[in-house]
């Protein structure tokens, strides 16, 4: 039995606007169909990708799987629980605006661990991962005062913290510029090696599953389906142009996803 | 040209002065007499005559302590109100509609009944102030609770946040700076009703004193009445404005 289940999990949303729909159309009239019958499994400790093209329900999904959001049919099992709610052990990280903006970077770090009883290891654990995270420094920083880099690493400073059996990752790197997505990209893979967590991540960057993923999924457009599970066996850290297969599969989930040529 | 004081403090005096001037003129071209419309000398030496009595400084008490009252009133039960209906669908379904008819009657109809109700003095005078925030302060914070980013619900939810943290961490620091702008117009409202109110069911404030002067046909006085109920809502909306720009507040 594996760590996290998913089981013929589907999700319709009801759509108001769109209530006519063409007499031979299997769904019901005004519900849209997001998830199909959706089966995965996820190890201990394992880095997910998923991939897909945009408004496939990975999302979705992953807030369905974290207990944001309820699945129409079918369920999530987490370490042999079915999940009813979202727990602080398993923790999400926003694609924005996940820090509370009206309190600084230490007291964002504190909501895991105001529970707490010993207030002198409270605060060397908030410190602890306001380091790590290379944070030092702005601990009295509100989220408004920092650049978009600094929020999403005060937020996995946060995450992080309450040593969560898993890590969400909803699109953590959209919206930050070129270099700040990869030097966090990296600190990901590190704190991913280091803590050796299970962390599922939705991305629409290619790139990023294939340099941090042990296995990369990738679904098909609405109703959404599993297109392609691959388990990816090279070593870190990768270069996706120096190692063939790294760049072939590229390629191939290009294509996947309707790319044909990628420069 | 180099102002010999700030801009920020020059035009609005000068403004002033053109304003006062404006009126000097109005009356000398119209041969008014200064029973029916008094110039700025004579007004301002009436106000100096009911400032130094005290009579201005009795009736602007009066008048602020019943808007005072009404207000903290509207406040104190109109914001949780509106953070219950904005949280809480079903009690939004029963209470809303309620809310929204009420709202629209404006507190000057509520006279006959506040009169009949609270007798003569300051209660009545306070209830339609209460009347005139509290439908408000309850739409809008309401809104204010409905329109916070779901993000910080999940975010709660995620660290098991009970029921009163995610009130306390979440809900009051997200609405306050719409809070706070509501309260600003709130005040502003109530301190129109406050003179109105005093025209009928009081002895003492700032509309019972524009209201004794006219019986009295001192119309320097009901100008200066006037003048400053003006500068008393002006300031009042200055301590609002200083509200809303606290840094604590500039977080969204």
């Amino acid at each position: 039995m594996s760590f996290i289940e998913i089981k013929n999990l589907s999700k319709n949303y009801v759509n108001r606007r769109n209530t006519k729909r063409a007499p031979d159309d299997p769904e019901q009239p005004g519900e849209m169909k997001v998830l199909d019958d959706i089966n995965l499994e996820f190890e201990e400790g394992e880095m997910v990708c998923i991939l897909g093209p945009s408004g496939c329900g990975k999302s979705t999904l992953l807030r369905i799987i974290a207990g944001f959001d309820t699945a129409s049919s079918g369920e999530v099992i987490i370490d042999k629980e079915k999940v009813t709610g979202a727990s602080s052990d398993h923790i999400f990280v926003f694609q924005q605006n996940g820090l509370l903006p009206w309190m600084n970077v230490w007291d964002n770090v504190e909501l895991g661990l105001r529970h707490m009883e010993n207030e002198e290891e409270k605060n060397e654990r908030i410190q602890e991962y306001i380091d790590l995270v290379e944070l030092n420094g702005f601990e009295y920083n509100l989220p408004c005062q920092l650049s978009g880099g600094m929020q999403r690493r005060a937020e996995l400073a946060r995450a992080l913290a309450v040593k969560p059996d898993i890590l969400y990752l909803d699109e953590p790197f959209t919206g930050l510029d070129y270099l700040t997505h990869l030097k966090i990209r990296e600190e990901v893979v590190n704190i991913h090696e280091y803590i050796g967590k299970t962390m599922i991540m939705v991305t629409h960057f290619i790139e990023d599953a294939l340099v941090m993923a042990d296995r990369i999924i990738v679904f098909s457009e609405r109703p959404t389906s599993i297109k392609m599970a691959r388990k990816l066996d090279f070593s870190r850290p990768r270069n996706i142009n120096k190692d063939p297969g790294l760049s072939e599969l590229r390629d191939e989930i290009f294509l996947m996803l309707g790319v044909s040529y990628v420069a | 040209m180099k102002l010999p004081i700030k801009p920020a403090i020059f035009y609005p005096t000068l403004s002033i002065v053109i304003l006062v001037f404006v009126w000097e003129a109005t009356i000398r071209l119209s041969g008014w007499s200064e029973q029916v419309f008094p110039g700025p000398v004579i007004v301002f030496k009436a106000f100096l005559e009911l400032l130094l009595d005290g009579t201005l400084f009795n009736h602007s008490v009066a008048s602020l302590y019943r808007v005072t009252v009404g207000f903290y009133l509207a406040a104190i039960l109109g914001i949780p109100l509106g953070i219950l209906l904005g949280m809480h669908r079903v009690a939004n379904s029963m209470v809303n509609p309620i809310v929204q008819f009420l709202r629209p009657i404006s507190p000057l109809a509520w006279i006959p009944l506040a009169m009949l109700w609270f007798g003569i003095g300051d209660n009545p005078a306070i209830f339609l102030i209460f009347l005139s925030s509290f439908f408000s302060l309850v739409v809008a914070t309401a809104i204010a609770v409905r329109t916070i980013n779901p993000i910080y619900f999940q975010v709660a939810a995620n660290f098991n946040f009970s029921g009163k943290e995610t009130i306390t961490k979440v809900v009051i620091p997200a609405i306050t700076p719409d809070v706070v702008t509501a309260l600003r117009l709130t005040i502003a409202v109530a301190w129109l009703v406050v003179v109105a109110a005093e025209m009928i069911a009081v002895q003492s404030g700032l509309g019972y004193l524009i209201l004794d002067s006219r019986n009295a046909l001192r119309m320097d006085y009901v100008m200066v009445g006037m003048i400053v109920i003006g500068f008393i809502g002006l300031f009042l909306d200055l301590i609002m404005q200083k509200l809303s720009k606290q840094d604590w507040l500039a977080t969204r």
